[in-house]
Order: structure tokens, then sequence, then C-alpha cells
């Protein structure tokens, strides 16, 4: 019975990734386009005008940006516990791409705050995780950075991608709490506005056009990083 | 001299070829040994050759990346590097000397540490530090500190004693100190793994590391 | 003496005496206390209300600064080395210093906090409140810097990215630290002390197993 490590083996995982690939890319590409498409040319929100069609680039991102790090924190658990290279590995590689998504989420939901709230940044609930996201991001790769040897860089971040994990909903809950206290009652819910049937369809091809998007781009990170270690490994003599 | 308790008279330590990664480096392979109750292994080799990290596999801190370590006492057999860790007194390259604190109050630290109620005073006086006993670390020199570690090391009262430079930052009567400290040690029953450049100048086996 | 005793007074033995930590941590707190309202101007009103915030940020800073020495110390002099030997498990081990780190600088800020409120014109209703926020948060601070201290302990300018790492994590604290005393000042009751209180229980709990599990990960080098 085959189980998921078998893939894992680098070998396994570079044919099967390269086989994968194209067909990923073309998916999200091809999401995308037609999300794009049908998301630009649905009607105007009634409320919002034009304006709420960032929502078509900001809401996935801030989907990935979450879901890479809940990704992170797996390959993180399956690094310390099952020792396996190719989750360290993972985990590295998803880091700067989980904190271009979320930099992509703060940067248009600020550009949707404006014409909605009248300033860039309200510090609403929502936004303020994220920012607290990115710096998690931005300390664990700054982690991994620091700590010269290898093995050592890479279970020292796991131990953060952990205990960060575990803190996020808290990080979530405590910002949501903090921004009830000193707005009170507000017309910005936390959740942004309620979103029409119309633009459902659109928003949820864009979902999947980034979604894979992010296999992709991280898939491609990984093959990238087997091939410098196995690089490295030669030049060391040790292969 | 002998490790309490449940855990028995300690027998014998045996290694079968180990294997150390370190930084991506091989550092050494397929290294064995086998040290019984009452005698002293001498570990050799130039610089980088994993004399300490042979040391540091040996205490449970670096886990081998190929092959095993076994303890043997006579209550049981030990492969896991914690549990080996009760068994072991260490002297490493640092002296963890704290500089605000005086040699009393650091072997008193240890004492409690390890659980042993031995006599502070004595082993002050039996490595020379009498005098100096109670002034902070920081004034003490290279070679007081390291006659402190080995107060310590005697004090904590573990079967399976790992030395790694013993003789460094000691003058010649220092030096015959640590090596009577280490061949008391072996005579009443205990192990002593020494990693070091100069002769110890006592009996013992020799392992050639790369 | 038990082992548990043994590192807890050895540590604060240390943070006291000369060179130590516990008076720069006191002297951090007052300082960037009374920069504050140099920065922002002396009016009273505006000075209370704020006065949650800005000693709660300028309590978790002064607790930071003594942090990247917590485990780094130990392991640059080989006696994290020789702990580790001991009977003492990690786990212990690193209880024993966040206590210790909790005793010489979040209690003794706690205990200074009220004489910066002076500065800062908190009526006397808020008192009580922010000295027990303080009391029962800081030891959040503490436990989470613990982890960062541990994670980072080989890194030679440590104390660079442990802030870094630590400060996001610290977030609930200050917020729930903070609305405490904002709560005080205008007579509600938010429930923060049960956040608050449970936030710390639960970093204290957990960090000890995160921290000895970094501590074995940096005892291999």
């Amino acid at each position: 019975m085959a189980s998921i490590f078998e893939f894992a083996n680098p070998k396994r995982f570079m044919n099967l990734s390269g086989a994968v690939l194209p067909w990923l890319a073309a998916v999200s590409a091809l999401a995308i386009v037609i999300g794009l498409y049908l998301g630009f040319t649905a009607p105007p929100d009634y409320q919002q005008g034009e304006t709420v069609k960032i929502m078509f680039i900001h809401v996935p991102a801030a989907w990935v940006a979450m879901m890479c790090y809940g990704l992170m924190a797996v390959a993180s658990l399956l690094g310390l516990v099952n020792r396996h290279p190719l989750a360290d590995v993972a985990a590295k590689t998803a880091a700067p791409l989980g904190a271009v998504f979320t930099a992509l989420a703060l940067i248009t939901g600020s550009l949707w705050g404006k014409p909605m709230w009248g300033a860039y940044w309200v510090w609403d609930a929502r936004l303020t995780s994220f920012l607290l996201l990115l710096f998690l991001y931005l300390g664990y790769i700054a982690l991994w950075n620091a700590i010269e040897d290898e093995t050592r860089a890479a279970r020292a971040a796991a131990i953060l991608a952990l205990v960060g994990v575990v803190n996020l909903p808290i990080i979530e809950f405590s910002v949501d709490w903090w921004n009830t206290l000193h707005q009170g009652e507000s017309i910005i819910r936390s959740g942004g506005p309620l979103i029409a049937g119309v633009f459902l369809w659109p928003l949820g091809l864009m979902a999947v056009g980034y979604t894979t998007l992010f296999f992709t781009l991280w898939m491609i990170r990984i093959r990238t990083e087997i091939i410098e270690r196995r690089i490295r490994a030669l030049q060391l003599g040790i292969a | 001299m002998t490790a309490e308790g449940k855990l028995g008279v300690l027998k014998s330590i045996e290694a079968h070829s180990l294997s150390c990664i370190r930084g991506g480096r091989l550092v050494f392979r397929d290294v064995g040994f086998r040290v019984e109750a009452g005698r002293t292994l001498s570990l050799e080799g130039p610089n980088g050759a994993g004399k300490s990290s042979l040391l540091r596999m040996i205490a449970g801190f670096l886990a081998p990346a190929a092959g095993v370590l076994v303890l043997q006492s006579d209550g049981a057999e030990i492969s896991d590097g914690e549990e080996r860790g009760h068994f072991i007194g260490w002297l490493g390259h640092h002296d963890a000397a704290k500089p605000q604190l005086t040699p009393r109050e650091t072997l008193r630290f240890f004492a409690d540490l390890y659980g042993v109620s031995g006599d502070i005073d004595g082993a002050l006086v039996e490595v020379g530090l009498s005098r100096a006993s109670d002034l902070p670390c920081q004034y003490l020199s290279a070679g007081q500190k390291k006659r402190l570690s080995l107060a310590r090391l005697k004090l904590s009262n573990r079967a399976l004693w790992l030395l790694d430079e013993p003789l460094a930052a000691l003058d010649t009567a220092g030096k015959s100190l640590a090596a009577q400290f280490i061949s008391s040690h072996v005579a009443s029953g205990g192990i002593a793994i020494v990693a070091t450049h100069e002769a110890l100048g006592i009996d013992a086996a020799r392992l050639a590391l790369a | 003496m038990n082992l548990f005793s043994a590192i807890l007074f050895r540590d604060m033995r240390l943070a006291t005496r000369a060179g130590g930590s516990a008076a720069l941590a006191l002297a951090f707190f007052a300082a960037v206390a009374t920069l504050v309202p140099l920065g922002v101007g002396s009016d009273l009103h505006l000075l209370a209300r704020i006065a949650g915030g800005i000693l709660w940020i300028a309590a978790v800073l002064a607790a930071l600064l003594s942090l990247d020495r917590l485990f780094q110390s130990d392991f640059e002099d080989g006696s994290l080395d020789l702990i580790a030997l001991s009977p003492l498990s990690l786990e212990s081990m690193s209880f024993a210093k966040i206590a210790a780190h909790w005793l010489t600088t979040g209690l003794p800020l706690t205990l200074l906090s009220p004489l910066l409120g002076v500065l800062f014109g908190l009526p006397l209703q808020a008192y009580g409140p922010l000295m027990f926020s303080l009391a029962i948060g800081t030891p959040a601070v503490s436990a989470i810097g613990a982890i960062g201290a541990s994670l980072t302990l080989s890194i030679r300018r440590g104390g660079l990215i442990l802030p870094f790492i630590v400060l996001p994590l610290l977030a609930p604290a200050v917020i729930f630290g903070s609305g405490a005393v904002l709560a005080a000042l205008d007579g509600l009751s938010n429930g923060a002390f049960w956040l608050l209180g449970a936030f710390s229980l639960v970093a204290v709990l957990l960090a000890p197993f995160a921290s000895a599990a970094a501590v074995r990960l940096n005892l291999a080098g």
C-alpha cells in the first residue's frame, strides 16, 4: 500500500512533480484568467460600485496566506517527528510565498479600504491580524537565515512554526477583541461586506486559481532547493 | 563511583560502526570501541577529526548518523542517548564557571543539581582552591577554573567520565592532579574516555580518529 | 535543596548580582516611561488614557532586554551541557529559568509600575488593575520570551532577532493587559483579566516543552 511518504522521496518527488507541474500551472492560469474576466464583467455592486472587485484579488490572497501557514506548520511537524528532509525543504520554501501572499492581501486590503472607509489603514481586525501574520512569516524566515547549520535551522524554525500556529488563533481572537473594545459599534464588519451571488463564481475561480498558483510556485521552489542541495553535496564531495 | 539505585553498577560501554555527520560534512565513520569498567580510553587525532563530536555522541547530545552505542550496567542495557546521560560525568572545553559566582557557590550549585552531598570544602582543598574559594570566578586564572572543573567532576559521582582536553590550561602540578583523578576514578571501577593532544601519563587504550 | 530550586536560585543570584539584568530592566522601564510624555506632550488626560498601553509595552521591552542571555550564557560556557546531564529534565530547567526571569524582571516591573503611573496621571481606580494586569501578564512575557531565547541561543547576535520573533506572539498579552487598564479607567469590566490569565497560564505551561525541544536541538551542535 503506497503511503504519501513514498512520494516524498526526493527522486520520486522530482519525477512526480515534473509531470504534474505543467498541468497545475495551466489550471492556475486558466482559472485566474477566467475568474478575472467574469469578475470584472460582472455588474457593479450597488453599494460600492466597481471598487468591490478588488476582492477578487484580495480575498483569495488572504485565503492562501492562511492556508500556507497551516501547510508550513504541518510540514514542520512532519520534519520534527519523522525527520523527513523533504518536509524541512517544504516548510522552508513555503514561507516566502506565504509572506508575499500576506503582503498582497494587506496591500489590496488597504487599497480596498480607502474607498470604503476613507483611509488606507484603519486598524480593522482582519487586516491587523494579517499584519501580525506577516511578522510571523518574516520572523520564521529570519530564523532560518540566522542559524548557520541547515539541520539546526530546520528544527528551530519548525518549533517556531508550531508555536506560531498554536498562537495564531489566539492572536486573531485577541485582535478581534481589541477591535471591538476600541471601536465599539462599528460599521466595519470584520468579515467585510456580504458577498452577492453573482460574485461567487468569479471568487471561487480566483480561489482555485490562487491555490493552484501557490502549489505550482511551491513545487518549483522545492525542486530548486533539492537541486541546490544536490549541487552543494557534490561540491562537498559526499554525494 | 557507581551509578546509584535501579540503574546498577556500570560494567562497560560499547560502540559499533558509529558515523557522525555535522553541518552536512562527514566527520568520521565506522568507529567502534569497547571499554570495560576500570579502564581508560584515550581518543587521539588531529583537529577536526571528531574527538569532541564523538564525546558529545557518547554523552547523548548528538545522535549518530549510523551505528549504535550501548552502555552495559548490571541492571540493564542502555542505548538511549538521554538515559545514558545519567551515568556521565562531563568535562568539556569550557569551564562552566560563572564570573559572578565563587568556586564554593559553583560547586554547591552542581552538587545540588546532581543530587550529591559531597564535601565541598574538602574538594576545594584537594584541587588547591581553598584560598580562592570565596573569590568570584572572574578573578580566577584559566588553570584555576580547570581545577574547579575537576573538583566538580569528581563531586558529581558519575560512573562514566568523558573529558575533552582536560590538560589544557593546566600547569605541571595541575596535569598530574588531573591524571591522578582519572587514575583513582577508574581504579574504583569507573570508566574514563579522554580526548587529548598531550600524553596523560596513565595506562590507557588508544583510539585514533581519522 | 532540590534540583529545580538549584537552578532557580542560581539564575536569580546571577540576575541580581553586579552586571546582572534585574536592575537594567527596571532602569529601562523607567526610561521608556519617562520618554513617552516627552514625545507626546504633557496633556494628562491623553497620558492617562495611553498609560496602560505605554506601560505594558515598556514592560515587555524591558523584559525582552535580558531574555537573549537566558539560555545563551549557559550554552556558551558549557553549563548547559552539565545541566542536561543532570537528573533535572530540560523541561523543568526551562520552567525554573522562566520563573527566575519573571521574579527578577516581571515582578519588580509590576512593583515599580504605580510610581510610573503617577507620571501619567493615572486615576486612583486604575492602579490596582495596572499592577494586577502586569502581575498576571508578565509571566507570559517570560514564558514566550524563553521560547524565543532557546531558539536563538546559538546565534551570535541572537538578541537582534529575538524581539522580532517574540513580539507578534505577545500581541495578545499587550492587548489584554492594556485593555484591562482601559476598562478600569472607564469603570467597565471587559473580562480582560480572565483572558490575560488564561493566556499566561497556557504560555507558562507549554513554553517549557518548546524551550526544552529547542535546547535539545542546540546541544547537538
